[in-house]
C-alpha cells in the first residue's frame, strides 16, 4: 500500500494550524504593541509637559524682571534632552520672549495665545506641549515645548523586531507540535482511504483497516467501516453460495429434463414402431383375405373387412398426429421477422388446388408482418385454414377470412370462416388432443389439429381463443408473444 | 431382372410376410432371404455362425433391413456393412415404420441407400415398394463386385 507523503487533508491541517496560529499571534501581537505604544506616548507627553513646567517655573524670575537673556540661559538647559527641537518663553499677550532651538533654523510660532495654554498637539512626527507660567497663583507667561519622536520610533522599530522574532518562533513551534499531532489524525484517515481504496478497486471484502489507539470518533469510523466490510464479505459468501446450490439445481433440473426428453424420445420410437407394426399386421391380412379369398366373402363379409381396414388405417393417422404432436414440443424454436399475409395466401392455394370444386371467397389481408418461427406458423395456419375449408365443406358457397384486429392492445390475427361453428358451451374442450365436437360422420379429423395449434401459440408465447355458434361460422383468434407484439406496435 | 437374393432382415414374421407379399405383387420374384436379426444378418452376408462355408462373393441385390431388430439392430448392422471393404457399396434400404427424423438422419449419416416407411396401409406400402423395386432391381446397376 504505497501511502502519497503529503496527503491532502494533512496539507489542510498543516495550513489550518499555521493559519490559526499565526492570526492569533498576529492579534496578540498588534493588541500589545498599540496599547504599549499609546502608554508610551502617554510617558512622552508627561515627560515633556514636566520639562516645560521645569522650564517654566525656572524662567518665572526672567519674565516677572523681563530678563529674556537669562530665560534664554534657562530654556539652553533643555539641550541636556536631545528629543526637544525647540522651546519658547511667550508673554501673557502670546509674545515670544526667550527661545531655544536645538539647531538654529528651527522654526518657532511667533505668537502663542494664552487660550493654547495646557494642550498638547501631535503634528508632523513632533508633539507639542504648550503650559501656563503661574507666579504666586497668577498666570505669568506661556511655556512652549516641541520635541521629536525619535524615541517612539525607536521604540516601534524594536516592537517590530521582537514580535517578528516572536511570531517565526512560535509558529515554528506549532508547526513542530502539529506536525507530532496531526499524525494520530491523519494517519488513520489516510489508512482508512487508502483501504477503502483497494477494498473497491480489488473487490477484495477480506481486508480490515488497523484501528488507531483510543476511543475517538476515527477508532469507531474505522470500527464501523470494518463491521461493515465483515458484513459484505458475510452477504457475499451466502450470495456465492447461493448461486452455487442454485447452479446446482439448474444442473440436475437440466440433466433430469435431457434424461426425460432421452425417455420420451425413446417412447415416441417405441410408440410408432411397436404400436403400428400390429396395425400393419392387421391391415395387410386383412387386405390378403379380400384378395386371395375373394370367393369365400359374400358382401357383408368384404363390408366387414373393410372397416376393419378403415379403423386400422385411422389408428395409424392417430399415432401419426401424436408423435407430430409430441415432436413439436422438441423441435428448435427459431423466430424471424416473416409476411405472414403471403403464407396465408399460398397455404389457401393449396388448399384451393386440393378441393378444386369448392365455390369459396377468400379474403386476405395484405401486408401483415409477425415474428415467428417460420416452419411452425405454417402448421399453425395450415391447420386453421384446413379447417376453415373443412367446416365449411357443407355450404353451397363459403367464405373465408384472414386478417388482423386489435386485442387489449396486442394485434390478434384471426381465421374466421361462415361453416358448421360448434357451440361455445364447449369452447374448452377444442383445444385438448382427441377432443372432437363434430361426429366422425360429419367432418373427419382426428382431434390433434387444434390441440397442435395451441402447443405452437404456447410456445410463442401467444394465446388462442376462438368465438362461435352454431351454424354461424368460426373465428380462430391467436397471438405471437405479447411482448414481441407491443414491441412492433411502438 | 437379375436372380440374385433380396435380404431381408425382420423379426417379425406378419411383416415378413406381407414384405414378401408386397414384392411379389409388384413382380419381383427374387429369392428373399430372410434374418431374424442383425448378428444373423451379418453371419449371412460374411459367410460366419449357421452360413459359414456361404459364398460370400455373391452378395445378395439389395439388403431391405429393418431399424429395430433383437441383438444388433439396423444401425449397428448398417455401421458395420460400411465400414467392410466387402459390403461398402451393398445397396441398403431402410425400412421401418419410425418416422422419427433422428432415426432418418442417423440412418443416411451412415450410409443408407434409401429410406422406405413401412405404412399402415397395405396398399401404400405396395406403392413404396414398387419404386424400391423399380429403382433398386431394374434401374440401378448393382455396384461391381470386388474379386
Amino acid at each position: 500500500m504505497a501511502r502519497t507523503q503529503d496527503s491532502t487533508i494533512t496539507k489542510k491541517l498543516t495550513r489550518l494550524n499555521m493559519l490559526v496560529s499565526g492570526a492569533a499571534l498576529l492579534m496578540a501581537c498588534a493588541t500589545f504593541v498599540t496599547y504599549d505604544l499609546f502608554t508610551f506616548r502617554e510617558a512622552i507627553v508627561r515627560n515633556l509637559s514636566i520639562q516645560a513646567s521645569v522650564a517654566g517655573s525656572n524662567s518665572v524670575t526672567a519674565l516677572v524682571f523681563n530678563d529674556s537673556h537669562t530665560a534664554e540661559n534657562t530654556l539652553s538647559a533643555l539641550k541636556a534632552a536631545p528629543n526637544i527641537v525647540s522651546a519658547g518663553i511667550y508673554s501673557l499677550d502670546g509674545q515670544i520672549f526667550a527661545a531655544y532651538r536645538r539647531d538654529p533654523h528651527t522654526q518657532l510660532p511667533s505668537f502663542v495665545s494664552a487660550d493654547q495654554a495646557e494642550t498638547q498637539m501631535f503634528k508632523d512626527g513632533n508633539v507639542m506641549v504648550t503650559r501656563s507660567i503661574v507666579f504666586q497663583g497668577k498666570p505669568t507667561g506661556i511655556v512652549y515645548v516641541r520635541s521629536d519622536l525619535r524615541t517612539l520610533s525607536v521604540q516601534l522599530r524594536r516592537y517590530a523586531i521582537i514580535a517578528g522574532v516572536v511570531l517565526a518562533a512560535s509558529l515554528g513551534t506549532a508547526l513542530l507540535l502539529s506536525s507530532v499531532f496531526r499524525r494520530s489524525i491523519t494517519e488513520p484517515i489516510v489508512h482508512l482511504a487508502e483501504v477503502a481504496r483497494v477494498v473497491s478497486r480489488d473487490k477484495n471484502y477480506t481486508i480490515r483497516a488497523t484501528r488507531p489507539a483510543g476511543r475517538d470518533e476515527l477508532s469507531t469510523l474505522v470500527e464501523s467501516f470494518n463491521e461493515m466490510l465483515i458484513q459484505i464479505q458475510e452477504r457475499d459468501g451466502a450470495l456465492q453460495s447461493a448461486r452455487d446450490q442454485l447452479e446446482q439445481r439448474v444442473d440436475e433440473r437440466t440433466f433430469q429434463l435431457a434424461t426425460a426428453n432421452k425417455e420420451l424420445e425413446s417412447f415416441s420410437y417405441s410408440v410408432s414402431h411397436d404400436l403400428r407394426a400390429p396395425l400393419r399386421t392387421i391391415d395387410g391380412f386383412s387386405h390378403a383375405l379380400l384378395e386371395d379369398c375373394a370367393d369365400g366373402l359374400d358382401e357383408a363379409g368384404r363390408t366387414h373387412l373393410n372397416r376393419i381396414r378403415a379403423a386400422t388405417q385411422r389408428m395409424g393417422l392417430l399415432i401419426d398426429d401424436l408423435l407430430n404432436l409430441s415432436r413439436l414440443s422438441r423441435t428448435d424454436m427459431h423466430r424471424q421477422s416473416l409476411d405472414i399475409s403471403t403464407l396465408a395466401s399460398s397455404i389457401a392455394s393449396d388448399l384451393r388446388k386440393a378441393q378444386p370444386g369448392r365455390q369459396i371467397e377468400l379474403r386476405i389481408e395484405e401486408g401483415l408482418k409477425a415474428t415467428a418461427d417460420p416452419g411452425l406458423l405454417r402448421v399453425v395456419l395450415e391447420n386453421l385454414l384446413s379447417n376453415a375449408w373443412k367446416f365449411t365443406s357443407k355450404r353451397a358457397s363459403a367464405r373465408i377470412e384472414f386478417g388482423m384486429t386489435p386485442s387489449n392492445g396486442t394485434p390478434a390475427f384471426f381465421v374466421r370462416d361462415d361453416g358448421a361453428g360448434f357451440d361455445p358451451a364447449y369452447a374448452d374442450r377444442l383445444f385438448g388432443a382427441f377432443q372432437r365436437l363434430h361426429a366422425m360422420t360429419e367432418f373427419a379429423g382426428t382431434g390433434v389439429g387444434l390441440a397442435t395449434v395451441q402447443r405452437i401459440i404456447h410456445r410463442h408465447g401467444g394465446r388462442i381463443w376462438a368465438e362461435s355458434a352454431v351454424d354461424h361460422g368460426a373465428t380462430f383468434y391467436f397471438t405471437l408473444s405479447e411482448m414481441v407484439a407491443q414491441g412492433a406496435q411502438q | 431382372m437379375n436372380n440374385k437374393v433380396i435380404l431381408l432382415v425382420e423379426d417379425n414374421p406378419d411383416d415378413e410376410a406381407l414384405t414378401v407379399r408386397a414384392l411379389k405383387k409388384n413382380k419381383i420374384l427374387n429369392e428373399v432371404v430372410v434374418a431374424r436379426d442383425g448378428v444373423q444378418a451379418l453371419d449371412y452376408l460374411f459367410g460366419e455362425g449357421a452360413h459359414a462355408g456361404r459364398n460370400t462373393k455373391e452378395m445378395p441385390q439389395v439388403v431391405l433391413l429393418d431399424l429395430k431388430l433383437p441383438k444388433l439392430d439396423g444401425l449397428g448392422v448398417l455401421r458395420r456393412l460400411r465400414a467392410d471393404d466387402r459390403t461398402r457399396l451393398l445397396p441398403v434400404v431402410i425400412l421401418t415404420s419410425s418416422n422419427e427424423e433422428q432415426v432418418l438422419l442417423n440412418g443416411y449419416g451412415l450410409g443408407a441407400n434409401s429410406y422406405v416407411r413401412k405404412p399402415v396401409d397395405f396398399d401404400a406400402f405396395v406403392a413404396a415398394s414398387a419404386q424400391l423395386g423399380l429403382y433398386w432391381l431394374v434401374l440401378n446397376e448393382p455396384p461391381p463386385r470386388r474379386v
